[in-house]
């Protein structure tokens, strides 16, 4: 049995039809389904032990705080950090860029330059766009070669004293290009550069070792990896930021305060204004589990087979066109591509009335679309519950999909 | 109603759209995007004696879009700008005979808003 196989039934959504036919979802790529371990955690956490964090006497709250600070645990172990104190829970992704861009977004001065790239998600592109216009730093993008690649001639040119940060994807949400982030984190730091990794579409689906990779910050979302929505990691170099300035403000990132000043709190709360997500945090710690058993290793390799299968099914069916990589081996669980005289919204409505969920649009990446020179792709992202039969359906339903249109 | 939604109406307009293109000697036109999924439409049209003589769109959009232009073009020709001003997307929307989800309603909406910006004087799309 298959690792897909094996863990489908954990899974108690993909149960059930869609338009009369079994589901298979193509779309963990935005968001993953939770195995039932993640469900009956946070239903534990809620039935048993619900309180607030960090500051109540009483039993619930003392249980909470506990769950709540194992959970960060398992993430440090997870992405191989090297203290706790780098682990800060954030809502997603989106929300760990912005709470970096804050931060350093305060310090930037005219004439300064962030560099991130043409593939970048919106979410790691607005944020620094706003930190530069508001500061009057300059905002570089790597462009794309073969449509597909970070052009790293470019960067080493980009690269220099007043760059401040890089922002990249450690993998394309789009293409699927893993990106050589340990190249781009060490030339970074020749210059003094900071750098951060947005690692959405990596943390589920590649073993991290952050500590060796040395970047400055690494991001993440719960609800990409198994787990709930609503919480996210940052993960920042404990040397960075016990030098960096809390960008967003509130209760818990406190020690104490007067009217007109605060002494800020020990790290990783410094960061964490706020109630965090704590039945969230406990539902990615059973996500975190639910991996750690399956082992990364294997997730990557049956995601890196179910990837092959899918290029090599598409790319056999007359008018489809594949974007990003077509080796697997430098590839994210991540395959997008066209039917020819087809739009990419009705070939994905068309799909789902066969039971095939699949993303379409421009999956929030609009100026790599446009280095692409298309409005939009369909995207068929995998998982850890995924099986070589949902390919083929995909395979097939793309294959019939001129008798229906 | 039908219960899907790539009606026999849409599939057909698809296939054999009748007024796709550009137009000679348009007097008014306008092109619209959905920011939604970033499709695109113009339409171009000739006013003669304040009735719609002619028109056609063009663009890049999603099949449900460009049959809903297609269909509004139809059912327009002929008309007074006012009799035009007062298409509403229930009227497409029974042409369309299609079970049309919340998510594409936009793809049916986004032609009329464009033909009234055209008729508005807008805006040229060329």
């Amino acid at each position: 049995m298959t690792l897909g196989e094996g863990c489908r039934a954990d899974f108690p959504i993909l149960a059930r039809s869609v338009n009369g036919r079994p589901l298979v979802y193509l779309d963990s790529g935005a968001s993953s389904q939770k195995p039932r371990q993640v469900l009956e955690a946070m239903q534990r956490f809620y039935e048993r032990s619900n309180a607030n964090v960090h500051r109540s006497i009483h039993t619930l709250g003392e249980e909470a705080t506990e769950q709540y600070e194992a959970a960060r645990d398992a993430v440090r172990a997870f992405v191989a950090a090297r203290y706790r104190q780098e682990v800060i829970f954030t809502r997603g992704t989106t929300d760990g860029i912005n709470v970096v861009a804050a931060t350093i977004g305060r310090t930037l001065q005219p004439g300064d330059e962030v560099i991130v790239s043409e593939m970048e998600h919106h979410s790691n592109l607005i944020p620094w766009q706003m930190a530069c216009r508001d500061r009057g730093a300059t905002l570089r993008a790597i462009p794309l070669v073969d449509g597909a690649y970070l052009d790293m001639e470019a960067y080493a040119r980009f690269l220099g004293p007043r760059t401040r940060i890089v922002a990249v994807a450690h993998i394309s949400n789009v293409l699927g290009t893993i990106n050589p982030v340990a190249e781009i984190v060490r030339q970074a730091r020749v210059v003094g550069a900071m750098t951060l990794l947005d690692g959405a579409q990596a943390a589920p689906h590649l073993r991290l070792d952050l500590a060796a990779l040395g970047c400055d910050f690494y991001v993440c979302s719960g609800h990409k990896m198994l787990g709930p929505t609503g919480i996210g990691v940052l993960y920042g170099r404990l040397e960075t930021l016990e030098r960096l300035e809390p960008g967003v403000g509130g209760s818990e990132m406190i020690k104490e305060v007067w009217i007109d000043h605060a002494q800020w709190n020990d790290l990783p709360w410094r960061f964490e204004p706020g109630t965090p997500p704590i039945a969230e945090a406990v539902g990615l710690h059973a996500a975190i589990e639910y991996l750690d058993k399956l082992g990364m290793d294997r997730v990557s390799a049956h995601e890196r087979d179910l990837t092959r299968r899918c290029l090599e099914a598409l790319s056999a069916i007359p008018g489809v066109t594949v974007y990003g990589p077509r080796n697997p081996e430098i590839k994210g669980a991540v395959v997008a591509f066209n039917v020819a005289g087809y739009h990419p919204h009705d070939v994905a409505a068309l799909l789902d009335q066969s039971g095939v969920a699949v993303r379409a649009g421009h999956h929030c990446a609009q100026p790599l679309a446009r280095a692409l020179g298309v409005t939009g792709t369909l995207r068929a992202s995998f998982s850890v519950y995924n099986t070589a039969a949902d390919v083929e359906r995909l395979a097939d339903a793309v294959a019939g999909l001129r008798d229906q249109l | 109603m039908s219960a899907v939604q790539y009606s026999d109406v849409i599939r057909e307009r698809f296939r054999k759209p009748r007024f796709r293109g550009r137009l000679e000697g348009a007097t008014a036109a306008f092109e619209d995007v959905n920011p939604l999924c970033g499709d695109r439409i113009a339409i171009e049209c000739r006013i003669e004696a304040d009735r719609l003589a002619d028109a056609r769109h063009h663009g890049d959009c999603c099949a449900i879009c460009g049959a809903s232009a297609d269909l509004l073009i139809e059912m327009g020709l002929g008309k007074t700008t006012k009799e035009l001003g007062r298409i509403a997307t229930p009227d497409l929307l029974e042409r369309l005979e299609a079970d049309i989800r919340p998510t594409r309603l936009k793809c049916v909406t986004l032609p009329l808003t464009v033909l009234h910006g055209a008729l508005a004087g807008k805006a040229v799309a060329r």
